[in-house]
């Protein structure tokens, strides 16, 4: 039996009530308040999330930005110090092996970001890899903890326990600091679709960080949120997950992640096969579905367009900012065509669906 | 707590008798445990439901779950309240948020379901 694994805040969750799920081998947070409550605390105050389950990977050397220039669709040449880049990291074939963020210290030293389910796979891929280039590998997922706080008023919150002016922290980029004199690696990212800051502390002083923060939010009403609230706010702002919008069958072109797919950059792994589906056709297309009788597409449901099966949902659920039951689904991209009718196959039931656009939730500036 | 006169089953949901009327729910654990009810699929009126098999579902954000029949019969009323607010399913899982009305010709396999205390009992047990 494999052992489950906790975060160093695991205490804190069990305290706070939160109901537990297995994540990825790890036992995390689903829920505190419920996932809707939850939700609705980040769109409109703020939230904060432990995600100390991410792995982190320290790339160094002197061909470091040549090593991850090979393991990246996106380009890190362009990017400053101090950045960060989001980026899928593809097989030769043109799937996925994971998506990740390249934090860029500079040209000799990159940290990437990688998820949770995938550390073991990604670490042993990018060693892989490396074996041609003048880079070590280190896979330093147990020296962090990392938590995540976001919402309209993060930045405002935040502010009061460090003396890191945040307004410098342009969105995607990091800086060093100190939050209640904790060392930190502050930078202005997530995965909610708000604006916000993920921080990485040593595990040691994960849950002083996590109670200082929600003690100084208080005000605010900043609450715990669980996994749960996290796939509904990464779902509605389009932010693919592994396992769902992104996998080693799918291609990033198909996930509609066209944009950080650099096929000019001279080298990288699945170049070719991505430069051949983009010059000639995308096999399938990311569409934004929403239920137009009544029901709920979930995950792995069939698409269908006159009895004939044309793709399948890869996250479906009830939209709490918009109200609705809505969907991302991968069909032929022939049949991506927005305002046409398809059906969703729910318990062997046809039930209508309306291709949208898939942007279901942006932010007002 | 769960209300004496009702029964309950190992699926966490209730049976109301009302002479040969019983109402289906599901249990104060149950809406817990699943979490905001976003969605409720109910039989239409008039449709046979068959003890121990599925009659509809139930949904929160993040799980499906199927709903049994406790008993054999025909729907006789569906409450539509909560397809249109399946929150009732949290907040007043014994009132507001029942489910179907069946009517029954044979009450007998209710005697196999478990009393208020005999549920709790079995709810403590499950925990742990």
């Amino acid at each position: 039996m494999v052992e489950v694994k906790r975060t160093p805040l695991y205490e804190e969750h069990t305290a706070a009530k939160a109901k537990l799920i297995d994540f990825g081998g790890w036992e995390m947070p689903v829920q505190y308040a419920g996932v809707i409550e939850e939700h609705h605390a980040v769109r409109t105050k703020a939230g904060l999330f432990d995600v100390s389950h991410m792995g982190e990977i320290d790339v160094r050397g002197t061909e470091a930005l040549a090593f991850v220039q090979m393991l990246i669709t996106n380009d890190a040449s362009k990017l400053e110090d101090g950045k960060i880049l989001y980026s899928p990291m593809c097989y030769p074939n043109g799937g996925v092996v994971d998506d990740l963020l390249v934090y860029r210290y500079n040209e000799e030293r990159f940290f990437l970001v990688v998820n949770a389910s995938n550390v073991d796979k990604d670490y042993a891929w990018i060693v892989e890899q490396a074996e041609k280039f003048n880079v070590s590998v280190e896979n330093v997922s147990e020296q962090y903890a990392q938590l995540a706080l976001q919402g309209p008023l993060s930045e405002a919150i935040l502010q009061r326990i460090t003396k890191t002016d945040l307004a410098q922290i342009k969105y995607y980029g990091f800086t060093h600091g100190e939050i209640d004199g904790i060392p930190s690696l502050i930078s202005r990212t997530g995965y909610t679709g708000e604006d916000g800051f993920e921080i990485y502390v040593s595990p040691e002083y994960g849950r002083k960080l996590w109670r200082k923060i929600l003690e100084t939010g208080a005000p605010e009403g900043v609450q715990p949120i669980g996994l749960g609230a996290r796939d509904t706010l990464r779902f509605e702002a389009r932010l693919p997950l592994y396992g769902h919008e992104l996998g080693a069958e799918i291609s990033p072109l198909e996930a509609g992640l066209g944009i950080f797919v650099k096929l000019d950059k001279e080298r990288f792994i699945g170049r070719e096969v991505l430069l051949a589906q983009k010059e000639n056709r995308i096999p399938r297309k990311l569409v934004g579905l929403e239920m137009i009788e009544r029901g709920i597409a979930r995950s792995h449901y069939p698409l269908q367009k006159n009895g004939q099966e044309i793709g399948f949902v890869t996250s479906g659920s009830f939209s709490p900012t918009l109200n609705k039951n809505i969907a991302l689904g991968l069909i032929r991209s022939d049949l991506a065509i927005q305002g046409e009718i398809i059906d969703v196959i729910i318990r062997e039931k046809a039930v209508k669906a309306k291709i949208i656009p898939s942007l279901f939730y942006k932010r007002g500036k | 707590m769960n209300p004496v006169e009702l029964k309950y089953n190992k699926e966490h949901e209730y049976a109301r008798v009302e002479g040969n009327i019983v109402t289906f729910g599901i249990t104060d654990h149950a809406q817990d445990s699943l979490g905001d009810v976003v969605f409720v699929e109910l039989p239409e009126e008039g449709v046979t439901v068959t003890a121990g098999k599925s009659y509809g579902t139930v949904e929160s954000v993040k799980a499906v779950s199927d709903i049994y029949a406790s008993v054999s019969g025909k729907v006789v009323e569906v409450n539509t309240q909560v397809m249109d607010s399946p929150d009732l399913l949290n907040s007043d899982p014994y009132g507001e948020g029942w489910l179907v009305k069946v009517e029954v010709e044979d009450l007998s396999p209710l005697d196999n379901m478990m009393s208020a205390a005999e549920y709790e009992t079995y709810l403590a047990q499950e925990e742990h």
